[in-house]
């Protein structure tokens, strides 16, 4: 029997079977990898080699290898932390605050979203430490260890310290909320697979699961408390990255609006870069009964959400310093607007103010070309935002004889296309080796889907 | 010593609302079911099983707790007794700095405590090798295993009451 359900349609179509939903989750898993798997696959292990040279030699050489000057003491390299952090939001909050809400839309982008948040923050991880320069001695610096100097502390006032606390608390625990979610699933492929080798990892990788009743009760009742845990976790993340800004005493940074503009800041860019990776994984892997137009529509609409309160928080900007009455501030975002930079701020207004509201439009919100390219453009814009927030706010302090241009060289490009070279080498191993759809949340919610026309 | 092997029965259903009646038949007969095997989770199986809740939600509030403390008192040791250092001018124990580090390693051991002990109790180990009574149970079968030496109901009145409840298929098979 069919029923007609007025509010939302249904999650997966194709009235599949539950075998149907191992059998096309599994499929790529089992198969040859395919020739535009293998391409994909090459060229991103080509662009993270060519960009681990020039991260080499930043190492090597030191980062005066960079376009950093005096006054711009941060530029390409932090952006770049910010932009890889902010892109880490969405796998924890679609699976941790998604499943607080009961929303079960979730169950089909979870496990790649947050297979996508752990390779972002790997990526978003290493800036800050390379920046140190000697990375090698990156550990006395970050972590509190006991050191030569009578064990000379880390100092736990310090924003920076914080966010090494909360960048690594925010990558362990995603690790293993997403593990959790895979190890029913691995036990489902160890019990298909039929060569020894993969029948040996998959069964190391599976702990053992059996599926038991007993097993499953404990499991979602530890489920529930790892969201309850893991949402004020991420919150906390980019508010703390905020605050390595906000509590600064720099004009355009020391501003109360950061932390819950950086996180709706996060959560847009994520959302945007989980419909970049989506769009081609469901064409590529043939998921379109799982991943819907609805799916791709409800991502769509959190990205109008979050664009608009970002949208508000450039004008809250702009209007504090105004209304602050404090020349230093006024310049400072006058600068930002009108500066040799004002290209850099018309990109972030035009791609993340106005570019999201053309999700308005059903027609552009359910159109999967326009949703990739908007996707594009809204990280593109996310970008444009951090540069814009850390650079024209250093390069024009508070002497006009230190007041300097950035000038990224090729080794601030080359790093940057490293880490994209790795996240998307993880990326793509992640989508031949594990499954990308949660076979068993799919599963438990079948029934019911298959009810709904 | 070897361990003898037992006989078991393996009840295989379609569909998780026919199983969680079954299961109800199952016990109103007096019979002990060893275990329900299932491949995904099954709402409302752990009443129906008389499973009380899990007590992990007070494994992840004690480790919270530790987590919580251990990173207040870290932080109080190294930066207010260890070596007191004046920054900013600050309390040598500034409790407001301190909020954000002791909130991640409270979340951190919440988690990962949490997570180790669930891990130990359900005997979850990469070289764990667990009885798998039917492969399907992963797949797309929900699986009910009755331990025939467990039970004094007679295994022929076992099979009939399965063969009502709605099982697709009855197999008896030997585990260790």
């Amino acid at each position: 029997m069919k029923l007609n359900n007025s509010v939302r349609k249904s999650l997966i179509t194709g009235n599949k079977t539950l075998n149907d939903v191992t059998e096309d989750v599994c499929k790529p898993l089992e198969s040859m990898p395919s020739m535009l798997w293998i391409s994909a696959f090459l060229f991103s292990v080509m662009v993270l080699i060519s960009g681990a040279y020039t991260l080499f030699m930043t190492v090597f050489e030191g980062i005066g290898m960079w376009g950093l000057n005096k006054t711009v003491g941060w530029a390409w390299d932090i952006t770049n932390f910010v932009w890889w952090v902010g892109i880490g939001h969405a796998g924890t909050l679609i699976s941790a605050v998604l499943m607080l809400f009961r929303q079960k839309w979730r169950m089909s982008i979870n496990r790649a979203s947050e297979a996508m948040t752990i390779f972002a923050v790997i990526c978003a991880a290493q800036f800050p430490l390379f920046h140190m320069g000697r990375i090698w001695l990156g550990a006395y610096w970050v972590a509190p260890l006991p050191n030569i100097f009578g064990s000379l502390w880390v100092n736990f006032n310090s924003p920076l310290m914080w966010d090494v606390f909360a960048i690594s608390t925010y990558f362990s625990v995603s690790l293993v909320f997403w593990y959790l979610g895979l190890i029913p699933d691995f036990a489902t492929i160890r019990d298909r697979a039929k060569g020894k080798i993969s029948k040996f990892f998959y069964s190391a990788l599976s702990f053992g699961w059996d599926g038991a009743a007993r097993t499953w009760s404990r499991y979602e009742s530890i489920s529930l408390i790892l969201a309850g845990l893991a949402t004020p976790l991420v919150l906390s993340v980019h508010t703390i990255v905020s605050m390595d800004f906000a509590t600064s005493v720099i004009p355009g940074w020391h501003t109360t609006i950061f932390p819950p503009y950086f996180v709706a800041g996060a959560i847009f860019s994520g959302f945007a870069m989980v419909l970049t990776l989506l769009l081609i994984t469901r064409e590529v892997f043939n998921l379109k009964d799982y991943i819907t137009m609805q799916h791709i529509e409800l991502m769509n609409v959190i990205i109008i959400i979050t664009g608009s309160i970002v949208g508000i928080a450039y004008i809250t900007e702009l209007f504090m310093a105004w209304y602050s009455g404090v020349e230093g501030e006024q310049y400072a975002f006058l600068n930002r607007a009108t500066g040799p930079y004002w290209w850099a701020y018309f990109c972030m207004m035009s791609c993340n103010v106005i570019s999201p509201q053309l999700f308005w439009i059903k027609k552009i919100r359910t159109n999967l070309i326009a949703t990739f390219i908007l996707s594009i453009i809204v990280n593109i814009g996310m970008w444009f935002e951090r540069f814009v927030i850390i650079v024209t706010s250093l390069h024009r302090d508070y002497l006009p004889s230190s007041w300097l241009m950035f000038y990224p060289t090729v080794y601030d490009m080359g790093v940057y296309l490293y880490s994209f070279g790795l996240f998307f080498t993880l990326f793509f191993l992640f989508c031949r080796f594990f499954p990308v759809i949660n076979m068993a949340e799919i599963k438990s919610i079948l029934k019911n889907e298959n009810k709904i026309s | 010593m070897a361990k003898s092997k037992k006989n078991f029965l393996i009840g295989i259903y379609e569909d998780e609302d026919i199983l969680l009646d079954a299961i109800k038949t199952i016990r109103k007969n007096k019979i002990k079911i060893h275990e329900v095997f299932t491949p995904f989770p099954v709402h409302g199986i752990d009443d129906v099983l008389g499973y009380r809740r899990s007590k992990l939600p007070i494994a992840a509030f004690c480790f919270g707790a530790l987590g919580c403390t251990f990173g207040l008192s870290m932080q109080s040791f190294m930066l207010g007794i260890d070596w007191p250092m004046n920054i900013g001018g600050k309390d040598f124990i500034p409790l407001p700095a301190f909020i954000p580090v002791t909130f991640e390693c409270t979340i951190l051991f919440a988690s990962f405590g949490m997570v180790g002990v669930f891990f130990v109790i359900s005997g979850l180990k990469p070289w764990a090798n667990p009885t798998i009574f039917d492969k399907r149970s992963t797949d797309d079968k929900l699986v009910v295993v009755i331990d025939l030496s467990d039970n004094v109901v007679s295994q022929d009145n076992i099979i009939s009451v399965l063969t009502d409840s709605g099982t697709s298929e009855i197999n008896k098979k030997n585990f260790i």
